[in-house]
């Protein structure tokens, strides 16, 4: 179809400068860093060069690669990408850059920090990218492993414990779902054995993947629940969050809010919603109620903090709350009565904004704290600070927007996805939606506590000295502001690529 | 020219025995030849198995006769299962020397027993005459009991001891099951081709059966047969631990395969629920076990058990994914516990002269010895079995086939990879990353690695990364195997 296997050179641009980097020696520690930003920059003009000749018009998977790689197991190398798997493409190489400048100063073998996030972007674009389990697989686990060690060497006072709780609690998930892959491959007739998604969802729909196993059906689809409702997480699998989130460095924590906690999010709508819309279907009502905890819960407990990195960190499991809500939403009402496309294709297109703008809004976020900390001398506490505003008023107006921004404020970028997904939501499930907007409620008062309680009342002497953003930090954040925008007064620029690959979607289930 | 592996390397190990001088350089660069020699017979030979029939058809290499009286000949031959473990031994071979570099004491004996064990290993992989089997495997044992005895380490005599005990009573139990197949069959041949053919009683076969499996298994680290593997493992010097998780437990596994399964299907058919079960054990309680080892050698000893279960359980599968997951999960711990064994024993230990996991956790050795800690990491990641590296492929066909057969057993068997998980990072954590900030003056002074170790890490770490990228070439060695007449009904199930 296409001459450049564009979306392979993106998966393993990174890997690649991220391997160089990493090879040179330890005493070049400044051009290593350099390096790697700059493959990440080139990363990111690949991305939106992919954006650029994407055709908008079509539903489908474009810039197909398919090469055989285990012929005896059925297991292909198998890429392409529709408008859900762009826009993922796009958050992360928009992410990855950003995460890098926040980390710029970073102290301890600055070069081997910076491989790591770009051994974590390879992850990141193969598992959005992956048409085929096995190799979906390989790039999910890929970037697991950076991201302990990036928590581990780098991390806050209690890092060990949260790098091992994250990594060991993700594992359980990946390896709950690798079994049961394979026990749904063992099940399968030897003729139509596979692993490529989209097969997996037609054999899915003829009735062919588990005619007759119907516990097994559940077993299986148990197992690839836990997988990704970990990753996302989904409340009552998010413990290891706060943990991780508050430990890890700030570039790092921007990483994994900004983009890995997507590629649950994405394998929920890539591989649950299309091959097992009858068992989600089954367990309807449950999920939804999960999800609705996963919004108001951890709303209120962000409410009860008192650090600013765990509030945003709770913040974060809400807003991905979001997500679920609408997809288990769109469950509903499928099948043989298959009504009210409507507001399904309103929820899911909500989904993947909020995907994306929570990327950006969260990421953003914790780069803010992030500065606050590295300024505080170490403090990040909700009531060590006060009266900020008068004393770095850039600073304060640019984190004032974001956390807007966050709270969903018409015109900023938050807005729309919510917004559809409670317009898809309401129809099709009216007592969880109206639960949830108490969420809604609570994120919005401990986003506005945030801002009282830092950037107003009395300067405390201490902070009167406290520096404005620099030119530099001005420079690292103003795309993003200006995306916060340009996302919230044009989502169109958004939903002009999930349209398409949502109705494709929903034709699966 | 496959032939001339077993050659080479005996060849290398009698010029090393008559080597003049005391200078340890010849002998190290004699044993580094031989076994670059040997591995390089290993490709060529799997180079013209595919220019010849392919993997399927059974490479002929030398059969004559060799003492007529007892129908017993001198015959090699090696089909895509034997080149998958030949190939192993070479890359293994060539990586221990590189890791034994330093060793000074009485050289050049270190050298030709380590070539002696080669040798042995290589004839096992190639014979197919039970007799001239039996005998390669004998030859391995001995020197491996030298090894250990001379240049080992902690507790030294007795892992030796224990390790030759073992392996003895398993040799006796299958020296009695052979020459009982040979009286039984009649016809005086100890052809393996010749008494796959035979049907023999099944009443013969109940209690032959276990007795030449379990007689080989107990290499392999069956459980509760294991606890010979822990103790060699540690007290053995680095290069022989190597070989002894890398290759001689895959003797073991290769036999119980080759000889116990392929003669007696009937008893295998009755038996095989008994094994998986021991073989599930094995994968959840070496996991188990090495999770709180404070050795750091003991929980790689551990985590081979567990995941020599793997291949056990993979081969009472009786199907064809199964299988393929057996053999291909030899090669891959062949490679992985090899590169474990040499980070521990060669780059760690004999720098810090101790493996307590709590005394080397506040040398932060990711700071000092970085490209150790690299290797490991990387190591730790294939044992665990992330996608990418060649354990993943293995233990993912292990699980399909399980999963077919037994499916408890595979829930049983995916415990043990997760607690696998949970041991491997935690002995990474404890080996090489300290609690807290270490203050840079207080970090120990070790030399840093040395070139020999750099260039055995990264033959092993390419390979396990070309195989677990790339796994066809290893399939389709394997697959036609056992297509293959001989190994044929094991993939139907081995119904009697």
């Amino acid at each position: 179809m296409n001459s450049i296997p564009i979306l392979s050179i993106l998966t393993f641009l990174p890997l690649a400068g991220g391997t160089l980097a990493a090879l040179l020696g330890p005493e070049r520690q400044k051009l290593g860093r350099n390096l790697a930003f700059a493959a990440s920059l080139l990363t990111l003009a690949a991305a939106i060069g992919l954006w650029a000749v994407f055709d908008n018009s079509r539903g489908g998977l474009q810039f197909v690669e398919s090469a055989a790689w285990v012929p005896s197991l059925g297991i292909d190398y198998h890429l392409g990408v529709d408008g859900l798997g762009l826009l993922m493409v796009l958050l992360s190489a928009l992410i990855v850059p950003f995460a890098l400048l926040a980390s710029w100063r970073i102290q301890e073998n600055p070069k081997l920090y910076f491989s790591l996030v770009l051994f974590l972007e390879s992850g990141l674009m193969g598992t959005f990218t992956a048409q085929n389990f096995i190799h979906w697989f390989l790039f999910w686990e890929l970037s697991l492993i950076p991201a302990f060690f990036l928590i581990k060497i780098w991390g806050g006072p209690r890092r060990t414990s949260a790098a091992y709780q994250f990594f060991v609690y993700t594992m359980l998930g990946s390896v709950a779902m690798l079994a049961a892959f394979l026990a749904m491959y063992a099940a399968t007739d030897a003729a139509t054995r596979t692993f490529d998604f989209s097969q997996l969802s037609q054999l899915a729909q003829g009735g062919g993947l588990f005619a007759g196993h119907t516990s097994l059906a559940t077993a299986v689809f148990a197992g690839v629940f836990l997988g990704l409702a970990v990753k996302v997480p989904l409340v009552p699998f998010h413990t290891w969050l706060p943990a991780a989130y508050t430990e890890a460095p700030t570039g790092t924590a921007m990483l994994l809010t900004g983009a890995m906690s997507k590629m649950g999010v994405y394998g929920f709508l890539r591989i649950l919603l299309p091959v097992f819309p009858a068992q989600m279907r089954a367990l309807e009502t449950p999920l939804l109620w999960l999800a609705v905890a996963t919004i108001v819960f951890p709303a209120a407990a962000a409410f009860a903090q008192k650090d600013l990195k765990r509030m945003v960190a709770y913040s974060s499991i809400n807003h991905l709350g979001y997500c679920l809500l609408g997809i288990f939403a769109a469950v509903k009402l499928t099948g043989p009565d298959a009504g009210q496309a409507n507001e399904k294709a309103a929820a899911l297109n909500g989904v993947i904004l909020q995907m994306f703008n929570h990327g950006l809004t969260a990421s953003a976020l914790f780069y803010f704290v992030g500065l606050i900390e590295l300024r505080g001398g170490g403090l990040r506490g909700l009531d060590d600070f006060g009266g900020l505003r008068r004393a770095a008023p850039v600073f304060c107006g640019l984190m004032g927007i974001t956390l807007f921004a966050s709270l969903g404020l018409p015109g900023l970028n938050g807005f729309p996805g919510e917004f559809l997904i409670f317009k898809g939501v309401v129809p099709l499930a009216w007592p969880a939606a109206a639960v949830s907007t108490l969420g809604l409620l609570l994120t919005a008062v401990f986003l506005l506590t945030i801002l009282q309680r830092v950037f107003s009342g009395p300067l405390p002497g201490r902070w009167s000295g406290w520096p404005d953003l620099t030119t530099g930090e001005r420079w690292a954040v103003l795309p993003v502001i200006a995306l916060i925008f340009a996302l919230g007064l044009f989502p169109q620029l958004l939903t002009g690529l999930s349209n398409p690959a949502v109705l494709q979607i929903m034709k699966l289930f | 020219m496959l032939a001339w592996t077993i050659y080479i390397s005996f060849l290398g190990a009698a010029v090393l025995m008559f080597l003049p001088g005391r200078n340890p350089r010849p002998a190290r660069i004699i044993a580094l030849l031989a076994a670059l020699g040997g591995l390089a017979c290993a490709a060529a030979g799997v180079a013209s198995c595919q220019r010849q029939g392919g993997p399927g058809e059974l490479m002929r290499l030398v059969n004559v006769p060799w003492i007529r009286d007892l129908g017993i000949r001198y015959h090699l031959a090696a089909d895509g299962i034997s080149l998958v473990l030949v190939l192993l031994t070479g890359i293994a071979a060539v990586a221990g020397v590189l890791f034994s570099w330093n060793v000074e004491d009485r050289c050049r004996e270190f050298f030709a027993l380590y070539l002696a064990l080669i040798g042995g290993v290589y004839g096992v992989f190639l014979s197919f005459d039970l007799f001239l089997l039996f005998v390669f495997y004998e030859v391995a044992i001995i020197p491996k009991y030298f090894l250990i005895a001379i240049w080992g380490s902690t507790n030294r005599e007795y892992g030796a001891m224990k390790l030759a005990l073992y392996s003895f009573v398993g040799s006796a139990m299958v020296l009695v099951g052979l020459i009982a197949a040979y009286v039984v069959s009649g016809a005086r041949t100890f052809e393996l081709e010749e008494l796959a053919k035979v049907s023999f009683p099944a009443t013969f076969q109940y209690w032959a059966f276990p007795l030449v499996f379990v007689g080989f298994a107990i290499l392999a680290g069956l459980w509760p047969f294991h606890t010979w593997a822990p103790t060699g493992h540690v007290a053995a010097p680095t290069a022989a631990s190597m070989l002894l998780a890398g290759v001689v437990m895959k003797l073991g596994a290769y036999g119980a395969l080759r000889v116990a399964m392929t003669l007696f299907p009937a008893g295998l058919h009755y038996w095989q629920n008994t094994i998986a079960a021991l073989a599930a054990v094995g994968i959840v309680y070496g996991a188990l076990v090495a999770l709180v080892q404070q050795d750091f050698k003991f929980v790689i000893g551990y985590s081979s058990v567990s995941h020599m279960g793997f291949v056990l359980l993979g081969m009472m599968t009786l199907s064809q994914i199964g299988l393929t997951g057996a053999v291909l999960q030899m090669f891959s711990h062949g490679i992985i516990a090899g590169l474990l064994f040499a980070v521990v024993g060669r780059m760690v230990y004999d720098r810090t002269h101790t493996r307590d996991l709590a005394q080397l956790q506040p040398m932060n050795l990711h700071q000092v010895l970085p490209f150790a800690a690299v290797t490991f990491v990387i190591a730790a990641a294939a044992s665990m079995g992330l996608p990418g590296f060649s354990g993943f492929w293995a233990e993912l066909q292990v699980l399909v086939g399980a999963w077919q057969t037994f499916p408890w057993f595979a829930v049983l068997a995916a415990a043990g990879i997760l607690a696998g998980v949970a041991y491997t990072l935690r002995v990474v954590l404890k080996a090489f990353f300290a609690e807290g900030k270490v203050d840079p003056r207080d970090l120990p002074r070790l030399q840093p690695i040395s070139l020999p170790e750099r260039a055995g890490a990264l033959l092993l770490l390419a390979t396990t990364l070309i195989v677990g990228l790339w796994p066809g070439p290893l399939l389709g060695l394997i697959i036609p195997a056992l297509n293959s007449p001989l190994m044929q009904p094991l993939c139907k199930g081995a119904a009697p």
